[in-house]
Order: C-alpha cells, then structure tokens, then sequence
C-alpha cells in the first residue's frame, strides 16, 4: 500500500482550492471536496499517473439528519428506564451536525498505484443535486441510480437516472433517516377482490433497543490481539 | 396493394423474473433484432429489504446474522467483511488462531461459492451432471459449517474480536434409522471419527481429485468451448472502469487480488497463485474460478497444518467487546455487568468511519460504516461485488445470441441476496 500522507500531501499541494477538508483516519485518506469541483478532481485522480484512480469502487449517500441523536440519555444515572417496544419519537439529544444534510462518498481504488481515497462531497439541503460521475467512471450508472433511489439525490448528467431498487411506482426515499423503517404501504392479496392492494401500513414503529451514545472513550488505546 | 415494405421493429421481451437462469429474481428486459441481443435493461431489486437501513435500527452484533443472507452462498466471506469494519474502528484485532480459522472458512466459503456457480453455469449451458457433482462436495463442506456453528448455512459464527467458539474436537456423526442401517453408517462415519480438522483434512486430500473431474468433463468439451470460448469478452480498461473485481477482472487479465495486494487477516503468510486469465471471454472466466478452487484446497491445507499445531484463543480477553465466560459469570459481578450491558445495549464504536474490503469470492466485497459512537451503526453501505458486474451486463451481451445472454449472465457469477440487499 502506499503512503497515505504522501498522497495527502500531493492532493492538497495540487488541489488545495478543490478540497475542503483532508483527513486521514483508521489507515483510510477523506478528502471533502467542494461539489462544483467535483468532476475536475474526479478527472485529475484518474488521469494523472500518480494517482490512476481508474476504478470506482463504490458510491454511496449519507443522510446526517440525526448524526449524534440519542435515543436514551444515560450519560450520568438515569431515572427512567426504557422498556422494549416503545413507540414514538425518543430522540432525547438533538444533532449537532453543523454541515449540510447529504452528502456523497465516493471510494476510489487505484490498481497501478494500489491505494484507495474517499471523497464526500456535501450536497445543497433543498435541492440534492450533484454532477454525475458516469462519463469518468461507467460503474458510476448504477451506484448514482441507488444514491437517487434510496436518497433521493439527484444526479446532473446521468444518462438515466431511475430508480432501481425499490417497487415500481414507490413514492419517497426510504433510506433518509426521517423515512419510518415499517415504511409508509403495506401489500397483501386481497381474496374479496382477488388482486394485490396497496394500503397505509397497519403498524406502528418501536424501538426495540434504544440507540445510546458514549463518549467515554473505552476503547482507545486497547490494542490486544496475538 | 401498396409496394412499401412493412416496417420490421426490434422485439422487446421479459427475461424472468422466474426463470430458471435467472438466478433468483432478476427481470432482464432484452431488446433483440431478429435472434441477436441489441440492448438488455436488467431490473433489479425484487429481493430488496433494505438491509442497510435494518442494521441502523439495531446494534452492531445483531446484524452478523443479516450478513449471512446477502450473498447467501458466500456467507462467512459476508460475515468476514463486516466484523473486519467493526474491527477498523474499534481498533483491534484478533488472536492470531481466530485469524487462521477465519481464513480457513473464508476458502472453504470460496469453494462452497464456486462449486454451486460451477453447478449451476453447467446447468445453464446444459451440462446437468455437474450439479449433482458439486453437490455432492458441498455437502461435506456444509457439515463443517454445520460442526462449527450448529447452522448449514447462516452460520453467524464470525465476532468483532474472533470468532464464536473454537473448532470441535469431535465431528457430529450419522446415527443409525430404520432406514439406514449400522454398516451403511459406518461407511459414512469413516471420515467423521476425528476432530473437524481431520474432516477437513479428509476431504482436501479428496477434493483435487474432484476438480479434475469437472475438468474432464468440461474444459476440452466441445459443446462447452463452443458455448463460452469469445462470449462475452472483457478487457482489461473495460473491466476497471466498469468496477469489475474478483474472477471477472482476473478473468480478463488483470493480476489483482486483495489476498495478495492488501492482504488481511494471515494471507501473506500463506503461499498461493492468483490465476489469472487472458481473453476476458466466460471460458476464462471459468477456468480461472476452477483454479481458484485449487489454490483455495492448498490454502486450507495451510490453515489445518496450522490450526493443529498452535493452539490458543480465539477471542479477544476485552470484555467491553467479548462476552465474559459464562463460568466466570457465576462468580465475578463485574462479568455480569459486562454480559448484562453487552446483551441489552450492545456495544458501542467510536465515532468515524471504516471502510474495509475483503476479497469475496464474487469480487471485492466492501463495508462502509459511519458510527456517530452509539450502540448502533448510524450509516452502513455494503459495497455486494455482484453489483457492478451485473450492471456491466447490457455491454458484455450487447450482439450475442438470446442462448449467450445465459452464458455470460451465469459466467458473471450472480446472486441477488448481495444486489439488491
């Protein structure tokens, strides 16, 4: 593998204006990159030998609507417990996240070179929008496909962008955190009318295990193995 | 009467969703002139459960079993990927034993993989005794599943830390029915009378001999070069830009595999070859799967001539990730408090994130995971091998014949629990 910091240096010395934040984390090189540079940082990482970039591993969107909300305080003694199955909305610590909601995360390999990058580029809240990557990498089609199905991000310039997973005819973006994990529709056979009908679920989300937070740092510094 | 000619339209049909060389549930929509293939527009999804966004609503342990039914004939390798991500975050790694039984299941998981592809691309091509063949194999493959983790299939053996529990000293033996009698038991128990290692051991000693098999039956038959030899080729620039890893990149030529360029877990202290193809057409494709089922034999070979001589851990002693002994726990309050909290909440990762790839045997096979420091993923994107192979689909088929279509398709190596998630 090659040395990430090398990589750091080289991408911030040249694309310092593109690139918003560098950052290396557990062995792995984030750059956060402004999204109306995207597609010229894109062409330059697979184009230029030292970094030959040629393949796109994955892309994938992140909602960070509830990015550090808790479910259940337990920071200090609690009062209250949490019993199993509790309905309705526990989010007891409010996000602190200060970015925009969406972002895109590319993961890039390099075969020549053999190391990989991330990027995130962080997408407008009202209107997802970002260039589309399909004429620099084709594997691109699919993956921008998904991020639009499940994110509802849009992507400008995909040649085709439909949605992919999800039932013909579905209506919204499941894997945005405000979209209930029961969903919105259920489908049975209905034997009266002897078709499938489509009707508004018929349950009522709970929290099984409530989500909890700790800072305290456990496990820094526990490196165990052989 | 009128002299123009009719107008001749390009025919659009369905392909699926049930067909038998569908593979599951995939709906392909080929456009075809005549008998050749102009455009194919596979649809995907029909198994979508939206496993990733499961996993966001539960904690990180609970989602090892959902792991098993992605690809759900690859299902440690699953496992592998994810606890390997677990494990970039919290930092740790595990004992050295826990990563040679890891590697040990991760190829038997590889032959298990190839050997029902082998089956079921014969099958399509029209070679029906294959399958029964690699059945037969993989039966004895899934009894080590079986031995290890009490499951055939959906082991949920692998842990952030090691594994579940060490191998066996004793393989479970058939017993005896009204309709099996004492000799016919023992013949099958002949191999069962040792450790699971020594089972292993049996069957790597038999299974080369197996693959020669298959061999003589299909790599200079006719019919088959005839039905794979130029279908569906790939090159090498093609098969980056399209995102294609695993077999399908080697297939065409390109020397990559993770075992060897990235290597995790204890492959580079293991000798193997990577086979590597030169057209990029399906019968490349196939002869280097079959190479690889050797090279998988000689690696768990490696691993029980290992295994046998070191023994030792094969958890992480971190309590604040492995649960405590259960006998430890009928005498220590603080082995109850750390069982007790690992079971309801779980535990917790520290912020950031990981994105961790393992070589799968379909291709790279890669975890994304953004933690916010809760008991529970907050973002968790699976990176299926098969995805962008299948989306490479429309260009590999574009000009062939309807019957290529299920060539390349199987060639490709597809399943849907790992697509559509």
């Amino acid at each position: 593998m090659a040395d990430l910091h090398f990589l750091q240096e080289e991408t911030n010395k040249n694309f310092g204006d593109w690139i918003q934040r560098s950052e290396i984390a557990n062995d792995e090189l984030t750059l956060e990159v402004d999204r109306h540079f995207l597609r010229n940082l894109c062409f330059m990482l697979r184009d230029k030998p030292k970094y030959a970039f040629q393949t796109l591993i994955d892309v994938c969107g992140v909602d960070y609507l509830q990015y550090g909300c808790s479910e259940w305080q337990t920071e200090s003694t609690t009062r209250t417990g949490f019993g199993r199955g509790m309905k309705g909305d526990f989010s007891e610590v409010a996000s602190q996240w200060t970015k925009p909601r969406f972002a895109v995360v590319y993961h890039l390999l390099s075969l020549e070179n053999n190391h990989r990058i991330r990027l995130r580029a962080f997408v407008d809240d009202e209107q997802p929008a970002l260039d589309s990557v399909v004429d620099i990498w084709p594997a691109a089609n699919w993956f921008e496909r998904e991020a639009f199905d499940l994110f509802g991000i849009l992507f400008k310039g995909h040649p085709d962008l439909r949605r992919i997973l999800t039932d013909y005819g579905f209506i919204g973006h499941p894997f945005r955190k405000d979209f209930p994990l029961i969903g919105n529709i259920e489908v049975r056979y209905d034997a009266k009318l002897k078709r499938v009908v489509y009707e508004p679920v018929s349950i009522e989300p709970r929290i099984l295990e409530p989500k909890v937070i700790r800072h305290d740092n456990r496990y820094t510094g526990e490196k165990s193995g052989d | 009467m009128t002299d123009k000619l009719p107008e001749i339209r390009n025919y659009v049909f369905n392909f699926g969703p049930q067909h038998p060389a569908a593979h599951g549930v995939l709906r392909l929509i080929l456009e075809v002139d005549g008998e050749t293939v102009v455009k194919a527009d596979p649809h995907v999804g029909l198994l979508h459960r939206a496993t990733e966004k499961l996993a966001e609503s539960k904690p990180y342990i609970h989602t090892i079993g959902y792991m098993d039914r992605l690809d759900y004939v690859s299902m440690m390798c699953n496992e592998h990927g994810y606890v390997l991500a677990m494990e970039k975050l919290l930092g740790i790694a595990a004992p050295v034993r826990a990563r040679y039984i890891r590697v040990m299941f991760d190829e038997i998981t590889r032959i298990l993989n190839h050997l029902l592809w082998l089956g079921a691309h014969a099958l399509d091509i029209g070679a029906m005794t294959l399958l029964l063949y690699a059945f037969r194999e993989r039966e004895d493959l899934l009894d080590c599943y079986e031995a290890v983790s009490g499951s055939r299939m959906h082991a949920t053996y692998y842990r952030p830390g090691g594994v579940y529990r060490d191998l066996p000293d004793k393989m479970p033996q058939y017993k005896p029915s009204p309709w099996h009698n004492q000799k016919e038991v023992a013949r099958w128990n002949a191999n069962r009378e040792g450790s699971l290692l020594d089972f292993i051991w049996d069957f790597t000693e038999r299974f080369p001999k197996h693959v020669d098999e298959y061999e003589t039956l299909l790599t200079d038959n006719r019919i088959w070069k005839q039905r794979t030899v130029g279908i569906g080729v790939l090159t090498p620039e093609r098969a980056m830009a399209l995102g294609c890893t695993g077999p399908i990149l080697r297939g065409s030529g390109v020397a990559w595999d993770l075992r060897k360029k990235q290597p995790y877990e204890v492959y580079d202290q293991l000798d193997f070859d990577i086979p590597v193809g030169k057209t990029g057409d399906c019968y490349d494709r196939y002869l280097v799967r079959m190479e690889e089922l050797r090279q998988s034999n000689h690696l768990i070979r490696q691993c029980v001539e290992w295994l046998r001589k070191n023994p030792g851990p094969v958890m992480i002693e971190d309590n604040k990730i492995a649960p405590p002994k259960r006998t430890d726990m009928k005498v220590s309050m603080e082995a109850m408090i750390h069982h007790f909290k690992l079971m309801t909440e779980g535990l917790c990762l520290p912020q950031g994130e990981a994105y961790a790839a393992i070589e799968h045997p379909k291709g790279e096979f890669g975890v994304y995971l953004v933690s916010d420091g809760a008991n529970k993923p907050y973002r968790m994107k699976i990176r299926a091998a098969g995805f962008p192979h299948l989306a490479a689909l429309d260009e590999l088929i574009r000009g062939h014949m309807i019957a290529d279509v299920v060539a390349v398709l199987s060639s490709l190596d597809i399943v849907f629990g790992e697509i559509d998630r």
